[in-house]
């Protein structure tokens, strides 16, 4: 199985290796057979006595964090849809995208999708599904940005990144307190331990991260913002990513972890609340739409919330046909968006107040929106996928699962009604959009181009998913036994083998099905006289206006923060960074009581020599601060140097002592010669403000030193290292001189390295010197 | 002694800031000349003063003093050395090209 998700990305490796003939031969003839093949390998997996199968490949083990991949029902209806409706999407973008494009980059990112979602759909390791998640994202981000020369793309883009980025880390939260609790990275453990994660007092905070990856992702309201506006990518990439695959990884995430949540009475409040408030929501504001794929969208968005709210209810009822809808759904929209890419492609335009009367231009697409429009609609004929669906969902909605929370009772009530609302306007838009592009005036002038249909080729994707939509509408137990209720039982154990019939006498659904149409028809032929409603609800309150002014005030308020600090003085920076480092270490070793133990037993006997070296050191250094003049200030410097040395004499240290003494006479004699070339010192004309502050840090990182210096000193933690080099340095080293057998034996890399330090330092002073020199002879 | 010698590498530390902070370079400069001698006498005090013998075998010692720390100063000695002469160099072809030592004064051009 780690070949099925993985070769998409190798093979992704080689496609700007083909791309590069794309003259003569479009790239997608090569890349259609990689979803080709993964669907016809896992189709043999389909079956009545299909069985999980589960392959481990290790990657960190140490960490817990492995290629588990498992197939079982739910992975195998995913993976058939990613691989399957992939190679439609793929053989469609042959013809939808000219060879002048960059062909490359587009099939990299969408290889780059397939194996991602892949990922997803098959790990059974939390952290790999949320590495392949974020993955989906970021190809997700490219493909609507594929076009960035334009603005709205680059916007959409953006958009979709930020929001579901930011669930998929919330959703990365829920995953580690998940594998915290329950001590395993393994969902199908985490499953096993269901009665420790709900006794768990962080329960609802795991539900709600969770949820919100989920809810980003699957555009759930409010999150749905994102969706309309990742409609500018290829319509391709719509049709796939936005539409049949990636938008139902929240879909998916929610059903995969429902057998741990499906008891915690809130899991049914929020995600059916959510659901419900998406479907109605989305569905009403589709009919505003103007744009083809903006109205798909919204479709999309609601169609979601509808599968997400069955998912929600959790009963038997309502998850089969949560899993038949799926499958529904991606059929239907799926032929919708590639129509809706067709018409973009021969009339120029997806504007539907400009097309109108393509009927005679388009007679093939025009049967094929008719049946994928009526389909979406649930309109009640025996060929339609679709209804059947929708019916089994107004079925599920009246057979909720009795609750104590009164709230849970209220929304049970009231779902049947929402449900029945949702699904009017679901029929509105669906008439509209079929009956508004394909029927009515003709508005040739006002198309950009002269319309035609569409060659042969773009249209056999859109038919083998239409034919998929009568297929399951004459047959719809076709697939039942051997896909459906495995899939469904993945998410509930409960849930079997469900019988799906056109006529089960006049109950409730039916009733239900009468009214939606009913209305619906009147609300689609009356149209015009209450979509001023739109100017109200939603008018100013709506959710992109919060994203926009959420976004713009980041950048100002992040703006505002970094200039405050990012003056350009290197004295400020220098100042931020000494106060940082004196409040935080005297903060952190008085909290830790790192100056508590100070002994003074052990210490080294002290002489007037000694001291009164120090003392002339002390006056030096005190004095470098007050001399105004050049020349002094250098050679007042030069008597600590010289100090220094003569401590390290007393210190017994004569290796250094000597070094120190060349060092300081070169440096001296370096110091007199740029002497004559610096401006003389001046008298500082600082605020007292500026002279306290400094002296503030000055005397902070002295004592700080010090201090530091004596309770280091004064700590036994250590054991000193230093009795091995006196041992081994004749043994290894075969010197008497211990320093230098340390530097040049023990450690004679890092003195080849200071060496190399040196060298560069010389020829970068050589340079300046010398680049100077040149300018000046110019 | 060692405290006393700690004490002084606290005062070369804070005589060192304090110039570090001003805005002429040959004052940031010496400032940087101060803190590494400041910074080379705490690593000596670490291994312990005037116990034994200088470092260098010979069969009549017994204690010798701490050899590690000396070699690390002596590494970072010269190093500073490097620095030294680089900033000096760098010092005084600022000064040259720009006219001014002074810091404040230097400001490069504004974020293109």
């Amino acid at each position: 199985m780690i070949f099925a998700v993985l070769i998409p990305l190798i093979c992704a490796l080689f496609v700007p290796l083909l791309s590069r003939f794309k003259q003569k031969v479009h790239t997608g003839i090569f890349v259609v057979f990689i979803p080709l093949g993964i669907f016809l390998y896992f189709l043999r997996f389909i079956g009545n006595d299909f069985s999980p199968v589960l392959q481990t490949y290790s990657w960190i083990p140490s960490l817990h964090i492995n290629f588990d991949f498992y197939l079982d029902g739910l992975s195998l209806l995913f993976v058939l849809l990613i691989s399957g409706i992939g190679t439609l999407v793929v053989f469609y973008s042959i013809f939808y995208l000219h060879i002048s494009e960059k062909l490359g980059h587009f099939y990299v990112y969408l290889l780059m999708f397939m194996s991602a979602m892949l990922g997803v759909v098959l790990s059974d390791n939390v952290f790999v599904l949320y590495t392949f998640w974020e993955l989906t994202s970021i190809s997700s981000f490219l493909l609507i940005g594929y076009w960035h020369h334009r603005e709205r793309s680059r916007y959409g883009a953006q958009k979709s990144m930020l929001i579901t980025v930011f669930g998929g880390l919330s959703m990365l939260g829920g995953l580690v307190f998940l594998s915290v609790i329950t001590g395993t990275t393994s969902i199908r453990s985490m499953i096993d331990q269901v009665d420790i994660i709900m006794s768990n007092e962080y329960l609802p905070l795991i539900l709600v991260f969770i949820l919100i990856g989920a809810f980003t992702k699957s555009a759930q309201f409010p999150f749905h913002i994102w969706l309309p506006d990742a409609m500018e990518a290829p319509t391709p990439v719509s049709a796939y990513l936005h539409s049949a695959t990636m938008v139902k990884a929240g879909i998916y995430l929610v059903a995969r972890f429902s057998p741990i949540f499906a008891l915690y009475e809130w899991f049914f409040i929020i995600v059916s609340l959510i659901g419900i408030t998406t479907l109605v929501w989305a569905s009403f504001m589709a009919v505003r739409q103007t744009d083809l794929k903006g109205i798909l969208a919204f479709s999309t968005v609601s169609q979601l919330g509808m599968i997400m709210a069955m998912l929600g209810f959790g009963t038997e009822a309502a998850v089969f046909a949560a899993v038949f809808h799926i499958l529904n759904h991606a059929t239907f929209k799926g032929s919708l968006f590639m129509i809706a890419g067709i018409i973009d492609h021969e009339t120029g335009t997806r504007d539907i107040r400009k097309l109108g009367g393509l009927l005679t231009f388009m007679p093939m697409s025009a049967t094929l929106a008719l049946f994928g429009t009526f389909s979406m609609a649930g309109v009640p004929l025996p060929f339609l996928n679709g209804f059947y669906s929708k019916e089994l969902f107004f079925k599920s909605t009246t057979l909720l699962n009795e609750n104590s929370n009164s709230f849970a009772v209220f929304l049970s009530d009231a779902i049947p009604y929402l449900a029945v609302f949702g699904s009017i306007f679901t029929f509105v838009y669906s008439m509209y959009l079929f009956f508004g592009v394909f029927t009515g005036p003709k508005k040739l002038d006002l198309l950009p181009k002269k319309p035609h249909e569409a060659p042969i080729g773009m249209l056999l994707s859109p038919i083998v998913l239409v034919l998929g939509v009568i297929i399951i509408g004459l047959f719809p137990n076709l697939v039942n036994g051997s896909l459906l209720t495995h899939a469904a039982n993945a998410i509930n154990q409960a849930a079997g083998y469900e019988s799906v019939s056109y006529w089960h006498g006049f109950e409730a659904p039916f009733i239900m099905s009468l009214v939606v149409v009913g209305l619906g028809i009147i609300l689609f032929l009356t149209m015009k006289r209450w979509t001023r409603i739109y100017n109200v609800i939603p008018g100013k309150l709506s959710f992109n206006k919060v994203y926009n002014r959420l976004i713009s005030s980041i950048d100002v308020i992040s703006n505002r923060i970094t200039n405050s600090y990012m003056t350009g003085s290197l004295k400020l920076y220098m100042s931020i960074i000494l106060a940082v480092i004196i409040v935080f270490s005297f903060v952190i070793m008085f909290t830790t009581g790192g100056f508590n133990n100070i002994s003074f037993n052990d210490l080294a006997e002290i002489s007037v020599v000694d001291v009164s070296v120090v003392l002339i050191m002390v006056l030096a250094a005190i004095c470098t601060i007050f001399v105004n003049n050049k020349l002094a200030l250098i050679i007042i410097t030069g008597i600590v140097g010289f100090g220094i040395s003569i401590l390290f004499v007393i210190f017994r240290a004569p290796d250094l002592a000597l070094t120190q003494l060349v060092v300081e006479t070169v440096s001296m004699a370096l110091f007199l010669l740029a002497y004559y070339h610096l401006p003389e010192l001046q008298r500082r004309n600082e605020t007292i403000g500026d002279t306290l502050t400094n002296l503030f840090l000055a005397l902070g990182t002295g004592t700080l030193i010090t201090m530091v210096g004596i309770a280091a000193h004064s700590s036994d933690w250590f054991n000193t290292i230093s009795d091995y080099f006196v041992e081994t340095s004749y043994k290894l080293g075969g010197g008497s001189n211990i320093v230098n057998v340390i530097l040049v034996d023990m450690r004679g890399l890092d003195t080849l390295f200071e060496i190399a330090v040196l060298g560069i330092a010389a020829l970068a002073i050589y340079g300046l010197i010398k680049v100077r020199n040149k300018k000046e002879a110019e | 002694m060692e405290y006393i010698i700690l004490i002084l590498a606290g005062i070369l530390f804070a005589t060192a800031i304090y110039n570090i902070l001003q805005k002429q370079l040959l004052r940031i400069i010496i400032g940087t000349v101060l803190l590494s001698h400041g910074a080379h006498l705490v690593i000596l005090t670490m291994g312990k003063l005037k116990r034994g013998q200088p470092p260098i075998l010979d069969d009549s010692v017994i204690t010798y003093t701490d050899p590690l720390p000396q070699a690390l100063i002596l590494t970072s000695i010269v190093i500073s050395f490097g620095i030294t002469s680089l900033l000096l160099v760098l010092a005084y072809r600022t000064a040259k090209e720009n006219n001014t030592d002074n810091m404040e004064e230097m400001r490069g051009e504004a974020n293109e």
